[in-house]
């Protein structure tokens, strides 16, 4: 592997976000390889959620800088882009998959029309080849084809989710976003959701930072570890070595914790 | 890869629990422990239990941290220190490198045997009918019975699970095997099955350290033994 291929795909500094007096999150630095999935836990609270979004540029740094590898190569500072640069990045090359689908779906739309919307954000014009492209996608998330035209409020919790899946898959991303995405849901439909995103962070090299306050859903999906506290990451490192081995109080309270099964 | 006859060194390690939900009772596992492990040999680690030897495997498949002292794998970019890699060298080192057969199965749910051992196998590069024609091999070898192929092993019986654990560690060849207790749970003539895999790799020129309590198996297995005793920690550390 050249020194080039070894690039980060996105390098986080700093990250702080102040609400008012109170800290949502506290210079936190990150790296993230394409096809690296890093899990953030936490209690509610923590600050995962608000690490998430200012990863994501959805909020707005009060000190520190998110860099990203554009496709063609190029490395750009996030905060410098041109909101119209942005956008794009977040409907194409990235995804975000929210716990409360409402956030990332639109309810009022068909199936069908909201994962050819990011279709066309991208250029797609023949309406054919959009709904046939749905059409695969929904197969891929396990929602029936008759479905396409049913409006998403019309869906279980679970298909919701799988929805959203579709919907940012479908520009291929290289990074995606997903905050507590199996959070809510009965623990069969947790079940299938978790094998899907398994098979799509593998067989499409996706690296992906997920949220969520299970840790058997990090021990399952992801590479590496970073377990927030008051707004700061107090431990980080190899999944299995975190949980097997970990080393602060508060991360050896999160394990000591988790129900066997 | 250096051409060192050596693939593990490991030098000065210690290692300590820290419990802070036990108000921070320190628990030291063990201390100092050096040795080699070297090509195409069966290094045991020796001695009663809980003397560290799982820990010791563990620290060096990355699993556990060492507190203090190396632990050098001679990967594919020459010597690594595992205990001070990043998480992405340690899992490239474990992906190239090192094979570890854990005491229990622990798996993904809901995925069936035969493609717990057949993308074991596909890690080290195999293709997807060559990595199913390896899976088969090890699990009619292991006398895993056909029907069990295709289910998820959580319902399987403590040894079925165990042979499945060995099918998957074997089904990758790497240049550095772990192997925790592999017998622990199996009758003669599965026991049996492991020595000949072991002695497979050991031809290979596969360097092999493992913890084995039944004595037949270590005598045919080890080249030598590495007593672990030697290694324990002061009693009287602060």
């Amino acid at each position: 592997m050249s020194a080039l291929d070894d690039r980060p795909l996105l390098v986080a500094e700093g990250l702080t976000k102040h609400y008012g007096q109170h800290i949502g999150c506290a210079d936190v630095s990150l790296d993230i390889h394409e096809g690296e999935v890093v899990a953030v836990v936490g209690e509610s609270g923590s600050g995962k959620s608000t690490l998430l979004g200012l990863l994501s540029t959805q909020l707005l740094p009060s000190a520190g800088s998110v860099r990203y590898l554009m496709r063609d190569g190029e490395e750009r500072e996030l905060l410098s882009l041109s909101e119209a640069e942005r956008r794009f990045l977040l409907r194409t090359d990235w995804g975000f998959v929210h716990q409360d689908a409402r956030l990332g779906l639109r309810m009022g739309v068909s199936a069908g029309g909201n994962v050819g919307e990011r279709l066309m954000a991208v250029g797609w014009r023949h309406y054919g080849r959009i709904r046939a492209e749905a059409e695969h996608w929904l197969d891929r998330v396990e929602i029936a084809r008759s479905r396409i035209d049913d409006r998403p409020d019309t869906f279980s919790g679970g298909m919701r989710q799988r929805l959203q899946i579709a919907k940012n898959m479908v520009t291929r991303p290289r990074l995606i976003f997903m905050d507590e995405p199996t959070g809510g849901l009965d623990v069969s439909v947790q079940a299938r959701l978790l094998d899907l995103i398994r098979g799509f962070v593998s067989d499409y090299g996706l690296a992906a930072v997920i949220v969520t306050h299970d840790l058997a859903v990090a021990r399952l999906l992801s590479h590496r570890i970073v377990v927030m506290r008051h707004g700061r990451v107090i431990e980080t490192g190899l999944t299995d070595q975190v949980l097997d081995d970990p080393r602060e109080p508060y991360t050896q309270l999160l394990v000591a914790s988790i129900l066997q099964a | 890869m250096s051409h060192s006859s050596e693939m593990i060194r490991v030098n000065a390690v210690t290692k300590t629990f820290v419990m802070h939900l036990r108000d921070g009772a320190r628990l030291p596992v063990v201390a100092g422990v050096s040795f080699n492990v070297g090509r195409g040999e069966c290094a045991v680690l020796g001695g009663p239990s809980g003397t560290g030897k799982s820990s010791i495997l563990k620290m060096i498949y990355g699993n556990y941290r060492a507190d203090a002292g190396r632990i050098e794998i001679n990967g594919p970019d020459g010597w690594r220190d595992i205990a001070r890699a990043s998480p992405r060298a340690v899992l490239s080192l474990r992906t190239s490198t090192i094979g570890y057969v854990s005491q229990f199965l622990r798996v993904i749910p809901r995925i069936g045997a035969i493609d717990i051992v057949a993308a074991s196998a596909r890690e080290t590069g195999l293709d997807e009918p060559a990595a199913r024609v390896r899976a088969i091999t090890l699990l009619e070898l292991l006398n895993v019975p056909e029907r069990l192929w295709n289910l998820p092993p959580a319902t399987f019986s403590g040894g079925e699970q165990q042979r499945i654990n060995i099918a998957r560690g074997f089904a990758a060849e790497r240049p550095i095997l772990l192997l925790d207790e592999p017998t622990a749970s199996l009758d003669a003539a599965n026991r049996a099955a492991v020595v000949s895999l072991i002695e497979a790799r050991k031809k290979a020129g596969a360097a092999v350290l493992g913890i084995f309590h039944d004595e037949d198996v270590r005598d045919r297995v080890a080249d030598r033994v590495i007593d672990v005793q030697k290694f324990a920690p002061e009693a009287s550390t602060p």
